[in-house]
């Protein structure tokens, strides 16, 4: 049954042949499609036609590789832009609603708390309408009283920034809290007591002990913001982010040039998980 | 002290506010009035059921909503059985040195973004794809099959997309179980069926809810793959809701399914949480 009981020989064959499957399951399609942008064809398939790096690098008039695609090129850079403010927002919301609901008293806390928490569980297409109906109406109240066109409410680059961060943000929140649980009141006591004051207490107590959790939850609301397609496929103006710039392209049918654009995702990603990870090997948390 | 406490409050608290009220409270106020406005015969835009009278009469509408609300159950249960072994494997029976590699290889396609996963398995199953090309080469096929745009197939991409959500709190929860616990039952002659339902699966529920939740809300609100998975009659509500406000540009009615979609996800986390007795922060964190 488990490591320490004696088990039957069968049990433990089927097992683990079982979770064999599982993770082939798991990787076969990232594998393929990191394969598949370096065979030199015209199409993401097989049959294996040679190595080649025209996906990335030629180009044109033929093939045209992503170094040299704009339109790619161009999405990347937005996903890259609006996963930094995201992240910016959200930390610095997040953490600070960390504080609100760890360290203050006040009425209502338990109700602003439970709504905090509801933009994790609302469908990320919600979101999306949602902002994008408010943003319109406030967008023709505006230029019907005033006379003023704001582009802001438009669909648009900052209508997604805005869109990530309001359920990114619940997130960071419940990183932030968690570590925050975990802080030793006595410490702030004691600088309070030492005559610091509380702004001092947060500037050098509070936020290098937060340190790990803020960088961690950070790192992620940035992956997330980078990949998000749900909420932002509604809010997206002229400027599109990398995942609805992929979708169009898979939708319209595929060139190799998505499998590059995967690849190159694929291996970042991984590093980035494997930094993470390698970061919070060394300085365990207590 | 006092003083500086209220201004400590204060300068938590606006952020805070600001977010709620102006991105989640008013957008969500704005949806419901969205949808309950329509324009009459003169085009005037006026109070009105219209929208959810349509839900009712036109039958593709809450056929598509059932059938939604149904696969989505179907997906979470299917997540659960899949990767409940999984979860069990990790924490209880491979050797701990393994233990941690495995999680660490389990967590990194979820890092990648599902678009690409999706796009990963439309180039494996498709008719010109990777898996109809070596059956077909290796003779186990006279000529290549579809295997995409059908049901089947958009349920598997579905589990795929949503295994790391009931992975995770599945393993957290068996994390904190003691194995003396299995040890004694083992020892008592308890068969491995009595311990599965007896011990193992009332210390996992509180996973076994978070995970449930989440899984569920992510597929309902899914749109990426039943779209390219699910070919053209995949009737997923999400994709009715894009079509009102895309193609048809009726806001007020993609308002109308919006927030039906948005009741009854909230209906469905509202009732696990009560069956299971447990708390939206707990379930979530």
């Amino acid at each position: 049954m488990i490591r320490t009981l004696p088990r039957q020989k069968g049990y433990s064959t089927a097992f683990t042949l079982y979770i064999i499957l599982f993770y082939v399951f798991l990787f076969a399609p990232l594998v393929i499609t990191c394969i598949l942008a370096f065979n030199d064809s015209n199409f993401p398939a097989l049959p294996w036609k040679g190595f080649s790096l025209d996906w990335f690098l030629a180009q044109g008039p033929e093939r045209i590789g992503l170094l040299h695609d704009s339109s790619n090129i161009r999405s990347i850079w937005v996903s890259v832009q609006t996963a930094v403010w995201v992240s910016i927002l959200s930390v610095t919301v997040g953490t600070m609603g960390a504080f609100l609901f760890e360290q203050e008293d006040f009425r209502g806390k338990q109700a602003l708390y439970f709504l905090a928490l509801t933009p994790l569980v609302i469908p990320g297409v919600i979101l999306g309408i949602s902002l994008l109906l408010t943003a319109n109406s406030l967008g023709i109240y505006f230029e019907d009283t005033f006379g003023v066109d704001i582009p802001f409410l438009r669909p648009s680059f900052w209508l997604v920034v805005l869109g990530q961060f309001s359920f990114i943000t619940t997130f960071v929140l419940l990183v932030v809290s968690a570590r925050l649980k975990k802080f030793d009141p006595f410490l702030e006591e004691a600088a309070l007591n030492l005559g610091a004051t509380r702004l001092q207490v947060i500037r050098y107590i509070t936020l290098p002990f937060l340190r790990p959790a803020i960088i961690g939850s950070g790192a992620v609301a940035f992956l997330m913001s980078f990949e998000n397609f749900n909420t932002s496929l509604f809010l997206v103006g002229s400027e599109t982010t990398l995942p609805i710039n992929l979708y169009l392209q898979v939708r319209d049918g595929s060139t190799p040039i998505i499998n590059a654009v995967s690849f190159l995702l694929i291996v970042s990603t991984s590093t980035l998980a494997v930094i993470n990870l390698l970061l919070s090997r060394r300085q365990p948390t207590p | 002290m006092k003083n500086h406490f209220r201004l400590g409050l204060f300068i938590f608290i606006t952020p805070v506010l600001l977010w709620l009220l102006l991105l989640i409270i008013v957008p969500h106020v704005e949806l419901l009035l969205m949808s309950l406005h329509g324009k009459d015969d003169m085009g005037r835009t006026v109070w009105t059921l219209a929208n959810y009278r349509n839900f009712f009469t036109e039958e593709i509408y809450w056929y598509t909503f059932v059938r939604t609300a149904l696969y989505a159950v179907i997906v979470t249960i299917l997540t659960f059985l899949v990767t409940f072994p999984v979860a069990f494997y990790i924490t209880k029976i491979v050797s701990p040195r393994l233990s941690g590699f495995l999680t660490v290889l389990l967590l990194m396609p979820f890092w990648v973004s599902e678009l690409v996963r999706v796009y990963g398995w439309m180039i494996l199953l498709r008719e010109s794809g990777v898996i109809n090309h070596l059956l077909t080469s290796a003779g186990l096929l006279d000529a290549p099959v579809e295997m995409l745009y059908n049901d089947i197939t958009m349920l598997m991409g579905l589990v795929y997309t949503s295994m790391l959500f009931m992975v995770v709190p599945l393993i957290s929860s068996l994390e904190g179980m003691d194995d003396s616990l299995i040890e004694a039952a083992h020892d008592l002659g308890a068969s491995p069926m009595t311990i599965f339902y007896r011990i193992i699966i009332p210390y996992a529920a509180p996973g076994i809810t978070s995970g449930s939740i989440v899984v569920f809300m992510l597929a309902l609100g899914n749109y990426l793959t039943p779209k390219l998975m699910g070919g053209k009659n995949s009737l997923w509500f999400t994709e009715q809701i894009y079509n009102e406000f895309i193609a048809s540009f009726n806001w007020n009615q993609g308002a109308a399914f919006g927030f039906l979609l948005l009741a009854l996800s909230s209906l469905i986390i509202w009732a696990g949480l009560k069956i299971s007795k447990q708390q939206l922060g707990k379930a979530l964190s």
